[in-house]
């Protein structure tokens, strides 16, 4: 049995203009040890479905899923306190802005021993010691004297540290990283992504990366999950993803990526990523997609195949009976209201 | 060659002071320290670092905002420091234009897109209403807008239609040198390549010369055609994007390339790992300002600065470089 396991997760937002659908059937499998990558654009809704596992969306959020289990526990069904007691613990989550997500009203020792108090007890002197040993392990010089830092006296890349040290704290068996580099330099994500890769290694848990950045994908995941507009459009290993994408937008996003481009001139995805008040019939990448047919434009794929598409790519080519590609076939939706 | 050079910057400084407060004592923050550098019409040079190099700092004196402490600035053939008149700041603003990373933050929301493009052109020019009405739309079909589109406001379009609307304005006065002050960072993979198309597009059109910040080194090998990388307020290399990427030099270029992730899980991972963060601006490290994170510092790097120096290929200051040590 897997570590988590999760089968058809739609999360709804009851909105002014109607209901909107930001998580579409999404489904996650991730073993102890394992690490999964979950890319998209802003709107996929990758944050959104990794909330909903944390409990962590507010009320006007309608969560369905036929399945959503961390190790057997029916995460669906619980109540708040259990809730509590897994959450922190067991899965623990860090987020993008390490600046806003600590409190900075408390020095960061503070901080850090809340957590470990919290979920396993312990002596002053215990808990203190933990802590010390615990920002060593991320690799925060002079511990003993950081602790009573502030998060206002530290550069963001250290605070980010801080947050991965409160996070493993607890020895979590997942750790769920949205967007863990995004605010910080190059040279210090380098560090911060080396640093989850090893503790991953050494403790053995189950990481779900969230990310925007193909690059990060490439270097540090193993399997990969691509969505689009809420729907998880493809699941593959991380070398499979980039050599052979099998979905349109996959493969359409790889292109758009300046360092895989081979003329002055990128070749861009026509339109935007679909809204609540221009979601399309059939296929949600339909309007954007250069080999849409009329069956992509009135059925959507079903949910159950690997890649969410009619026609799978193979080598390139649309395949399983594509009617062939003109060029008169590529819509372009532009457009703003 | 024989392209016109537009912009020509020597030593350029912009030291800031910082007023001591009940606990702290006072200093001077040299954001900006010595950049010497030019830029040809139909040209990109980009510049790159992490933050607090001095990037944007730079945009802020070359958009003429903000005086620089000392060195010189010519913009098209005049001297920054002897244009007095206001008709010289006027010809001299009409030629610098920036388009800011946030295109959400940079467009007024009560405004209607056709007044936000024609507002330069009200202020800068005699035009009439209806000269500048036909001006706004002509430049709008340019740059991939809908006539329809003029009277709605920034909220009614996407981040990348925003970024659109921010190149129009500042093309609309058809200046000589636009500043791209990582006008791709907050978009999307494929909204990215879209105004990526768009600004090298008009950059043959209209002959722009492009002062092209980012810390994106993949968006930068692809658009720039020269780089200068800066670490802490000072260039540390400069040279043509194929010296940079193919033959970096400085231990810091050399460092943020490696750092940089690529696309392509296939490749071999050998990553030179810079220990430690950037060192306070307050209070710069003696010498090269890189040596306490530099895997190559020896005593001399911890006294002496080193000064931007030619090589066999780009402009480098660094004493390893040129000891030869590796």
């Amino acid at each position: 049995m897997s570590l988590l396991d999760i089968k058809n997760l739609s999360v709804e937002f009851q909105t002014a203009h109607g209901l909107f659908r930001a998580v579409d059937g999404v489904d996650l499998e991730i073993d102890q040890g394992e690490m999964v990558a979950i890319v998209g654009e802003s709107g996929s809704g990758k944050s959104v479905s990794m909330l909903a596992l944390m409990g962590l969306l507010p009320w006007t959020a309608n969560i369905t899923a036929d399945r959503m289990l961390f190790d057997g526990i029916d995460l669906l069904s619980i109540s708040k306190k259990e809730r509590r007691q897994i959450i922190g613990k067991d899965i623990s989550m860090i987020f993008q802005e390490p600046m806003t997500s600590l409190n900075p009203c408390f020095t960061v020792g503070y901080q850090i021993m809340e957590v470990i108090k919290e979920h396993l007890g312990g002596t002053k002197k215990e808990l203190e010691k933990r802590a010390i040993e615990l920002l060593g392990l991320v690799g925060i010089p002079a511990p003993e004297t950081r602790l009573r830092a502030f998060p206002h006296q530290m550069s963001g890349g250290m605070n980010q540290r801080v947050m991965i040290a409160m996070m493993i704290a607890c020895n979590p068996r997942l750790l769920i990283a949205d967007e863990p580099t995004t605010a910080l330099d190059v040279t210090i994500q380098a560090q911060i992504l080396e640093l989850l890769g090893e503790l991953q290694k050494e403790k053995g848990m189950a990481l779900v990366l969230i990310t925007h950045d193909m690059g990060v994908v490439a270097e540090t995941a193993e399997v990969v999950n691509v969505q689009y507009a809420g729907q998880q459009v493809e699941r593959q290993d991380v070398v499979g993803l980039f050599d052979k994408p099998q979905h349109p937008y996959t493969y359409a996003l790889l292109n758009a990526l300046p360092e895989r481009a081979t003329s002055k001139r990128l070749p861009s995805i026509p339109g935007v990523v679909p809204g609540l008040l221009d979601r399309p019939t059939g296929c949600l990448f339909n309007p954007r997609c250069q080999f849409a047919t009329d069956k992509c434009r009135k059925e959507a794929p079903d949910h159950a195949s690997k890649v969410l598409c009619h026609y799978p790519l193979v080598d390139g080519k649309p395949s399983n009976g594509h009617p062939g590609v003109s060029a008169s076939d590529v819509s372009v939706s532009g457009g703003a209201a | 060659m024989g392209a016109e050079t537009v912009l020509k910057a020597d030593n350029l400084k912009r030291y800031y002071d910082v007023k001591g407060g009940m606990f702290s004592k006072g200093g001077t923050v040299k954001a900006l320290d010595g950049a010497t550098f030019k830029l040809e019409a139909g040209k990109t040079l980009a510049v790159v670092g992490e933050s607090g190099c001095g990037k944007s700092t730079l945009a802020r004196l070359v958009t003429l905002i903000e005086k620089p402490t000392e060195g010189e600035l010519i913009l098209g053939g005049m001297d920054i420091a002897s244009a007095h008149s206001k008709e010289d700041m006027i010809t001299l603003r009409q030629m610098v234009q920036i388009v800011f990373q946030d295109p959400y933050g940079s467009l007024n929301p009560r405004q209607k897109i056709s007044d936000i493009l024609a507002e330069p052109l009200k202020i800068n020019t005699k035009m009439s209403a209806s000269e500048r009405r036909e001006e706004v739309l002509s430049m709008m079909s340019r740059v991939g807008l809908r006539p329809e589109q003029a009277d709605r406001y920034p909220h009614m379009f996407s981040g990348g239609q925003r970024q659109r609307i921010a190149v129009a304005r500042a093309l609309m006065l058809r200046p000589k040198i636009v500043i791209l002050d990582e006008p791709v960072s907050a978009l999307d993979v494929s909204i990215q390549a879209q105004v990526l198309n768009l600004l090298t597009d008009l950059q043959e059109e209209m002959d722009l010369a492009y002062l092209f910040i980012s810390h994106d080194l993949s968006v930068v090998k692809h658009i720039a055609d020269d780089v200068l990388v800066m670490y802490l307020g000072q260039p540390v290399e400069h040279g043509t994007r194929d010296e940079i990427f193919s033959n970096p030099q400085h231990p810091y270029t050399r460092a943020l390339l490696s750092a940089t992730p690529v696309a392509d899980p296939n490749r071999k991972k050998d990553r030179i790992k810079l220990v430690g963060e950037l060192p306070s601006p307050l209070n710069p490290p003696s010498g090269c300002s890189f040596h306490p994170r530099c895997p190559l510092a020896n005593d001399r790097c911890k006294a002496e600065r080193p000064i931007l120096a030619s090589t066999s290929s780009a402009l480098v200051s660094c004493h390893a470089v040129e000891e030869g040590r590796s």
